[in-house]
């Protein structure tokens, strides 16, 4: 495409930004998981240089990074099960918007519960 | 014609002001409009027009008024200007429209009106972006109908329940309003695209066709159905008010019931 083409960003509705959503948070969920599959193997290498790296993780920034990651996992994988039905789903289409609300329901949920005792756990110190 | 005859009177009373004769209400917008010219310009640019319209105009009177009153070298496509031809789909505020079918008084006079060519197709002029990437996946799908049965002597039969299962993807003008909408459609020029999908919907379904298998194997390619990511923007673009990501489902469920 030339630069011609360029113009506005299109403004799509709820079905776009969802799309956009589960593109960013599956590109982040893959970046994760090639530094977890390299810290993991590490173990491998010896046991010590494994302890290292994973007592590096032990601060106040992590436990906020790993609050980001769940959040970004567990909306994938809700709006995941909202696109399957989406295609599957003989009314799926008809509902799609009703079913992203839900996610997004079901997400605030998930993640209030996690936020409460995973960083009750990181800063409470016990 | 003779004799003009006079109109009769009229044998309700009306109030003055009642039944629609009064004034059309007169409002000012700014248009500002994509122009390309690549003549003369390498790059795209915005261009405002500020136009004084009626309640009953279009976005496609505004941009008339343009041509024919403020710049006559604006170009943009349209036919019959009456949302039947799909020649003038067009970027109205970021969201793909026909300009025929868009009043001006249901959009914002505060800000300007925004109107872009439609993404995803090389932009020739101004408003006017290469269709032929467009029809080339459409013929692709064999828009027609292929029946192996002896020609019948009546019309092909059809019940108004089988009717029903393709009724919608009918209506298709074949604007590109829904194609051009499309956010895999605009990275991957090789996709199939939604229009092209109706099109092969409405002869899957079709009762008296036989070569739905045919275009099932067509839009089972990798660049087919399966590239569908379900933004729903194609369905909220048509302006014929198609279901389109619907449609699409549907061919997705066509061809995995056939290869169970």
């Amino acid at each position: 495409m030339s630069k011609a083409s360029s113009g506005t960003l299109y403004r799509g509705h709820e079905g776009m930004w969802s799309w956009v959503g589960h593109r960013v948070t599956g590109v982040v969920i893959f970046l994760f998981l090639l530094v977890h599959v390299l810290d993991t193997s590490l173990v491998r290498v010896s046991p010590g240089a494994y302890d290292a790296v994973m007592s590096t993780y032990k601060n106040p920034l992590m436990a906020l990074g790993e609050t980001a990651l769940v959040a970004a996992i567990v909306f994938h994988a809700f709006n995941g099960l909202r696109l399957i039905l989406v295609d599957f789903w003989k009314s799926g289409t008809k509902y799609h918007r009703q079913m992203l609300w839900g996610v997004l329901a079901l997400w605030v949920i998930t993640m209030v519960a996690f936020s409460i005792r995973h960083l009750s756990i990181a800063f409470g110190g016990h | 014609m003779s004799t003009e005859l006079p109109e009769p009177a009229s044998k309700i009373e009306l109030k003055p002001g009642v039944g629609g004769g009064g004034e059309i209400p007169q409002f000012n917008i700014t248009l500002r409009v994509r122009r390309y010219l690549p003549e003369t310009t390498a790059d795209a640019y915005w261009e405002d027009f500020e136009l004084t319209m009626y309640g009953t105009d279009r976005v496609l009177d505004a941009l008339h008024k343009v041509k024919w009153d403020h710049d006559g070298s604006l170009s943009f496509r349209r036919s019959c200007a009456h949302g039947v031809c799909g020649s003038d789909a067009m970027r109205i505020n970021g969201r793909n429209r026909l300009a025929c079918k868009t009043l001006l008084k249901d959009l914002d006079h505060s800000k300007p009106i925004t109107v872009e060519a439609i993404k995803g197709l090389p932009l020739e002029k101004d408003l006017i972006v290469d269709m032929e990437p467009f029809f080339q996946s459409y013929r692709e799908i064999m828009p027609f109908l292929i029946n192996k049965g002896h020609e019948p002597s009546a019309e092909r039969y059809q019940s108004a329940e089988d009717h029903a299962t393709f009724e919608d993807t009918t209506k298709c003008i074949l604007c590109a309003a829904c194609t051009s909408s499309c956010p895999v459609f605009w990275t991957d020029g090789q996709y199939f695209g939604p229009a092209a999908i109706v099109n092969a919907h409405r002869f899957i379904f079709d009762s008296r066709d036989d070569a739905g298998d045919m275009r099932l194997e067509v839009l089972n390619d990798k660049e087919g159905v399966w590239r569908c990511r379900t933004t729903f923007n194609c369905t909220e673009a048509c302006p014929r008010g198609i279901q389109v990501t619907k449609a699409i489902a549907e061919v997705k469920q066509a061809i995995l019931a056939r290869s169970i």
